[in-house]
């Protein structure tokens, strides 16, 4: 059994750090590129949401690698995600890509085959072992966001451009090599220390941004454009509060053990939305409202098209963007997206968050040179 | 005065018409439901909406704009689940904010929660909490709930004794044109708003009428067999509307008297881009029987959709004249 999992920004770091501490043989898939996406578009539905597309590619280059087992996460609605298992199952098998789809999804038999599987193949093992596995896992996703989050903080900063993009990559490209989850930390370690030792402009203060929207299109680098990268470089602080260690914590952890949720976003968002309704959307919502609300100059909403739960935020973020009066920019991708159309939007964006802050500095009343 | 309650002729108003009129009724309000679709009120939805929402969503958009300004409530329940263990889209769930954030001047909207996701969960205390606008007296609401849950149950029959909803909600008497060559059964698969809103399927129910169709839909399948056939699903489909059209096209595949399927999805529809798909992947594995999936926008082109029907229609009668006649050519 050679397991693989599609990836999504740097959950692979997690991921390799549960399969590295189980001692399950696994293949990452490649990173994701032009060719994932063309392979997913062929196979999957033309409507289906870009997500599903790209992990349909990841599968099928993990399997001309050798990979015949796929592990994925499930759900139970109403979002589309929670069907993804049996769609992915349903489209390799009628392409005849001969491969086993395993849910992580509740108790529903599935997850008692995979861990009989395990156990026959790591030799036998014992509650504290899994139990120390779940815990070092979480360690790492949280270690991996914490070094992300840092990158946002010091890329508008740097003195010498793409310093902190080189450092990164260089981390990305050297993680891959190293086996379980004590090695990668001391790699996030001595990565941190790198970002920490780039030179930084003190004084600056960059524009701050904070990115909401679907889970996948804002963590997923290749989904977005390197969004994140580029407003750093383009002098701008961004935020994302929805995070790969947050899921894990809040979605999977919670839900078994005895603590209390994190429930901030969800009293901000309840003037605007009230309910859960599937998705990210009142994370969308909550966590723009708490943006604004710390003084942030602008909101980025990403999401795939059709995404139906993203759909309603974006048809409440209006009033918010009146509320509080913060700009929001919507960027919607799929397959066809292109990106100098996508980029000239955010620089538009960008500019039009630099004259804001002009205008305040210069005193409110400054008229343009055209009215 | 009696109170006027606003109902957009739109999404639910399908399937759960006869139940709301009785129980507004019972409790002394004056209902107002928005006319047919029509282009009008089409383009004043699209105009509206965000872009990325899906027809059926615009179209109720646009149902709303053309009464608000006519009534004292905005009948927009929040429908979160129907079923236990099973939701419907997302989009319904937040529709009573997508309207309250996107329209100005809209009069108080009742948007009471509906979420029969839990095993118990009773719709009874949705139904007190819309009552309460009207009256406070729960034994008067309910008697209406008692007596709406009647006609509503009369309705489903008549539905699942083959009469179109759209003929039993506008009481008319259909005039179907004599067609030559013998009756076919095509399924039609679909959300109930896009089936039986003429204007958005482009008269397509009267299209296939008048070619000696006839015409079976998810809502005339028993439940009791939908739940049957889905057992072979691996996994539970978490959407009502998905189990039930998986159900009943696992249904049709079995019955040996269906000519054919059509899906009507709308562009843009989260459930029906995997439901769609599923359904599709399922007919061509286990039989050899026309399949055609429409879709539609507010931009399909009424001829397109016409010449696709009238071709389906073609085959499927040239198939059943001959078909061990294969022509030489190819």
């Amino acid at each position: 059994m050679k397991v693989t999992f599609p990836h999504m920004g740097n959950t692979f770091i997690t991921a390799k750090a549960l399969l590295d501490d189980i001692g399950l043989e696994y293949i990452i898939p490649p990173y994701n590129n032009k060719r994932t996406l063309e392979i997913g578009t062929k196979y999957a539905p033309e409507m289906a949401c870009i997500p599903l597309k790209i992990n349909l590619g990841n599968y099928i280059q993990a399997y001309e690698l050798g990979a015949d087992t796929i592990l994925i996460t499930g759900g139970r609605g109403p979002c589309r995600f929670g069907y993804y298992c049996e769609m992915s199952r349903e489209i390799l098998a009628d392409a005849n890509y001969d491969m086993d789809v395993i849910t992580i999804d509740g108790p529903n038999g599935d997850i008692k085959k995979f861990l009989e599987k395990i156990k026959k193949l790591s030799g036998g093992f014992n509650i504290y072992k899994i139990l120390r596995v779940i815990k070092n896992t979480t360690i790492v996703a949280k270690r991996v966001d914490e070094l992300e989050k840092l990158t946002f903080k010091i890329r508008p900063r740097e003195l010498k451009k793409g310093t902190t993009d080189k450092v990164y990559k260089d981390f990305l490209n050297k993680v891959k090599n190293v086996k379980g989850s004590g090695e990668i930390l001391k790699l996030i370690e001595e990565t941190e220390k790198k970002l920490l030792e780039i030179e930084i402009d003190k004084d600056f203060v960059p524009l701050r941004v904070g990115i909401v929207g679907e889970i996948y299109t804002t963590i997923d680098p290749f989904a977005n454009f390197y969004i994140e990268s580029r407003l750093g470089n383009m002098g701008i602080e961004v935020d994302r509060a929805v995070t790969v260690s947050g899921w894990i914590i809040e979605h999977m952890l919670k839900n078994i053990l005895p603590v209390k949720k994190d429930i901030q976003y969800k009293e901000a968002a309840k003037p605007y939305l009230g309910r859960m309704i599937g998705g990210h959307a009142q994370e969308t919502i909550g966590n723009t409202v708490l943006y604004a609300k710390k003084g942030y100059d602008g909101i980025i909403q990403i999401y795939p098209l059709t995404c139906m739960p993203e759909i309603v935020a974006q048809s409440i973020l209006p009033s918010i963007e009146k509320d509080y009066d913060i700009p929001i920019l919507t960027l919607i991708i799929d397959e066809m997206t292109g990106e100098a159309g996508y980029m000239t939007r955010i620089e538009a964006f960008v500019d039009l968050l630099n004259k804001r802050r002009e205008r305040v500095e210069n005193g409110k009343n400054i008229a343009l040179s055209w009215s | 005065m009696s109170k006027r309650v606003g109902i957009p002729r739109a999404l639910f108003y399908y399937h759960y018409f006869p139940l709301w009129k009785t129980f507004f009724e019972e409790l002394g309000a004056e209902i107002i439901v928005s006319g047919n679709t029509t282009k009008k009120i089409m383009d004043e939805g699209s105009k509206t909406c965000v872009d990325e929402a899906c027809l059926p969503i615009k179209i109720f958009f646009g149902h709303v704009i053309e009464i608000k300004d006519k009534v004292d409530y905005l009948f927009i329940p929040r429908f979160t689940s129907v079923s236990k263990g099973e939701y419907i889209c997302p989009k319904f769930g937040g529709l009573p904010d997508m309207i309250r954030n996107t329209l100005p001047g809209l009069p108080e909207i009742i948007d009471v929660d509906v979420d029969l996701w839990k095993g118990g969960s009773n719709p009874l205390i949705s139904a007190f909490e819309v009552g309460g606008y009207f009256t406070g007296d729960r034994r008067k609401i309910l008697k209406a709930y008692n007596k709406a849950m009647e006609s509503f149950r009369e309705f489903r029959l008549e539905v699942k004794k083959g009469i179109l909803p759209e003929d039993i909600l506008n009481k008319k008497l259909r005039v179907i044109k004599k067609s030559d060559g013998p009756r076919l059964n095509i399924a039609v698969i679909g959300h109930s708003y896009n089936i039986y809103d003429s204007y958005v399927n482009m008269d397509m129910v009267n299209k296939l009428k008048n070619n000696g169709v006839n015409i079976l839909t998810i809502d005339m399948v028993d439940s009791s067999v939908i739940k049957e056939k889905v057992k072979t699903l691996s996994k539970k489909m978490f959407w009502n509307y998905g189990t039930r059209a998986i159900g009943s096209a696992l249904h049709f595949l079995d019955r040996e008297d269906i000519d054919g399927i059509i899906y009507l999805m709308s562009f843009g529809c989260g459930i029906d881009s995997f439901v769609g798909d599923l359904i599709e992947r399922r007919v061509r594995r286990k039989k050899d029987l026309p399949f055609i999936v429409l879709t539609i926008d507010e931009h399909s082109g009424e001829a397109g959709m016409d010449t696709r029907i009238e071709a389906f229609i073609d085959m499927i009668r040239w198939r059943n004249k001959g078909e061990s006649n294969v022509s030489a050519h190819g």
